[in-house]
């Protein structure tokens, strides 16, 4: 944009108090600041009788420019000085013509919302207080539409189903089982820098076992998933919501929970399991990789040392979670998305949230199952 | 509001353009002039849109070229495209509005970006260009808030927010009532009238066709380019093609 002075203001003073403006060259938005500002300082300087602007040497005029001819006539007459413009082109009054006096002064229909912090406090307890009303509601719809399900195994999208279960989990295998070797190796690697000290490397095996299987197999896998396929629904669903997919859903009589989130729901609890078992054995494999070469296990060793610890009771435990995890992920993120109102924005706010809620909950139901299965 | 003359703004020549193998139209030229309007026009997918976002530099041309305000743009570098994007507005079919700004941030977003003017005169710009496309006082709604018929004028407002020489308007009147369709052409009348913008429409609203358009070109799917190129008036009455004459008329093809 060109912000160079592209006109020019020469001031002629009659003898009876009368001022001619005469304007030459082009007053345009790139330099109506610099027009508005020297108009301005020109009218503090003198106080004419009578106010009269030439326009005849004008070779351009935009609309920004006319408003800064308007404003200049606006301003004599808030002084009370007489104004007159001379010479104006037809383009020129054309211009002048289409801006609406009324439209620069009036006020905004609705004001801007500033809000003080006891109503912000307020709007936020509400927003809380409306989300847990609304995810307990959900929770109810999808309970329903998933017993519903199994009591009518023709009702589900066997389809979709198994899209989904591509999706979530056949395609997330690589990452999934990447992130729990390298975390399986770290473990091993870490504790045994500790327990070599007591000379108790054989307990490397046994560590790495306990932690993967009953704790952090389930909570990885879950966190990924939530990260991956969580984010997905929300944004998935809330996109069509955007579009009015869902409405077209409802207005053909279909219920949208069972179209869109209980293929999602199901899919998710069948393959995160699944999956939690992969991440298992990925994370044992990355601490025998440090037991083996370096602590001078054999592979029999460490593998026995993990058996010894592990019980079948820990690996059902760790499906049961495993299964909460994946209502909790498929849910969520079903449910962020039909919240969405609104446009883009609404969708990435979705999406965020899905995932920051289930990994959130993830933790929550895993302190809770904590204390469960201690005392069970 | 420079002298009207007959100088072509945009020049179109031999222009191409494939989805993939699918040829949506090829060797389309065709100049507008200044300060006229000028309507695409055409049956669905005949690639009207397409043309028109070849025309602003949205999509990469396959072949030949397309030069507005003396920028060839299939050649042009990245300060050239810019200085082209300058000079020209887009009101896009749904309005284009960022959905998360109010529309007083909307049209302030290229005075912002593109002029070093302080925020009251800013706020000022924005409140001219709202009244114009007669949305005064509604610079804080939300986009959200507003009807399909307001965004486009939203939309509208934005595109000359820095008074571009040129307009590119996609569908104005698609999925509006008559009145406010009618609404939106006397719109389009009164600006080109009044800051003597070139209008570039793409539209196959026939009424919004006869009310506004200076000069059509009509472009034809299985012609695969122009089929007609004139007063739209004129060739309603006097086309020998049938394919005009049913488009203009309002007929099945037999």
């Amino acid at each position: 944009m060109n912000f160079q002075k592209t006109y020019a203001i020469h001031v002629q003073e009659e003898r009876g108090g009368e001022v001619f403006l005469f304007l030459s060259g082009r007053i345009e938005v790139g330099n109506l600041h610099l027009f508005t500002s020297e108009t301005d300082a020109l009218m503090n300087q003198i106080i004419p009788r009578k106010l009269l602007v030439d326009l005849s040497d004008v070779e351009y005029l935009d609309s920004a420019g006319a408003l800064g001819l308007l404003q200049l006539q606006s301003k004599a007459r808030d002084r009370s000085i007489p104004f007159q413009f001379d010479h104006v082109t037809e383009e020129a009054k054309r211009m002048m013509g289409l801006i609406d006096r009324k439209a620069l002064t009036m006020q905004p229909l609705v004001s801007e919302k500033k809000s003080n912090i006891i109503e912000q406090i307020g709007d936020g307890s509400l927003k809380i207080f409306n989300d847990a009303i609304s995810i307990i509601t959900f929770a109810g719809d999808l309970t329903t539409a998933v017993i519903y399900s199994f009591l009518h195994p023709r009702s589900i999208r066997w389809e979709d189903l198994l899209f989904y279960m591509k999706r979530a989990g056949m395609e997330g295998l690589p990452i999934i089982g990447l992130i729990n070797f390298l975390l399986g190796l770290i473990i091993a690697f870490m504790s045994s820098l500790q327990l070599k000290q007591f000379g108790a490397n054989i307990y490397v095996a046994q560590l790495v076992g306990v932690a993967m299987v009953t704790e952090l197999g389930p909570i990885m896998t879950a966190i990924i998933v939530a990260g991956r396929s969580g984010s997905a629904f929300a944004a998935e669903i809330g996109t069509m919501k955007v579009n009015e997919e869902v409405d077209a859903l409802v207005s053909m009589g279909f219920d949208p929970i069972r179209f869109l989130a209980i293929p999602k729901v199901l899919a998710a609890m069948l393959v995160v399991p699944v999956l939690t078992l992969y991440a298992d054995f990925f994370g044992i494999a990355g601490g025998s990789v440090v037991g083996v070469l370096g602590l001078d296990l054999t592979l029999y060793t460490y593998v026995q040392e993990t058996m010894k610890v592990i019980s079948i009771m820990d690996i059902v435990k760790s499906l049961v979670k495993s299964v909460v995890f994946a209502v909790l992920i498929a849910g969520i993120g079903c449910q962020r998305g039909f919240q969405v109102r609104g446009g883009a924005e609404a969708v990435g706010s979705a999406t965020t949230s899905a995932v920051v809620a289930a990994i959130f909950l993830i933790i929550v139901t895993d302190s809770a199952f904590a204390i469960l299965f201690t005392y069970i | 509001m420079e002298k009207t003359d007959k100088a072509p703004v945009i020049i179109v020549e031999h222009l191409t353009a494939r989805f993939g193998s699918q040829t949506v139209f090829e060797n389309v030229g065709f100049e507008v002039y200044k300060g006229e309007i000028f309507v695409i026009l055409g049956g669905s997918g005949c690639g009207k849109s397409t043309l028109m976002k070849h025309m602003i530099g949205l999509y990469e041309t396959e072949s030949g070229k397309v030069v507005i305000n003396g920028i060839d743009i299939t050649k042009a570098d990245e300060t050239q495209l810019e200085k082209m994007r300058l000079g020209i507005g887009v009101a896009f079919q749904s309005g284009g509005l960022f959905g998360s700004m109010t529309l007083g941030e909307n049209v302030a977003l290229p005075l912002q970006e593109y002029t070093d003017l302080p925020p009251k005169l800013i706020d000022l710009i924005v409140k001219m260009k709202l009244g114009m496309v007669n949305l005064a006082g509604y610079e804080n709604h939300l986009p959200e808030e507003l009807s399909g018929g307001m965004k486009k004028r939203a939309g509208l407002a934005r595109a000359m927010a820095l008074d571009p020489t040129v307009l590119f308007f996609d569908e104005p009147s698609a999925g509006l009532d008559p009145v406010t369709s009618a609404e939106l052409d006397l719109l389009i009348k009164s600006i080109q009238a009044g800051i003597g913008t070139t209008m570039v429409i793409v539209t196959h609203e026939l009424q919004s066709i006869f009310n506004v358009a200076d000069r059509v070109i009509m472009l034809d799917r299985e012609a695969k380019g122009i089929i007609a190129e004139g007063d739209p008036r004129w060739l309603k009455e006097n086309s020998t093609d049938p394919r005009v004459r049913n488009f203009f008329n309002r007929k099945v093809p037999e």
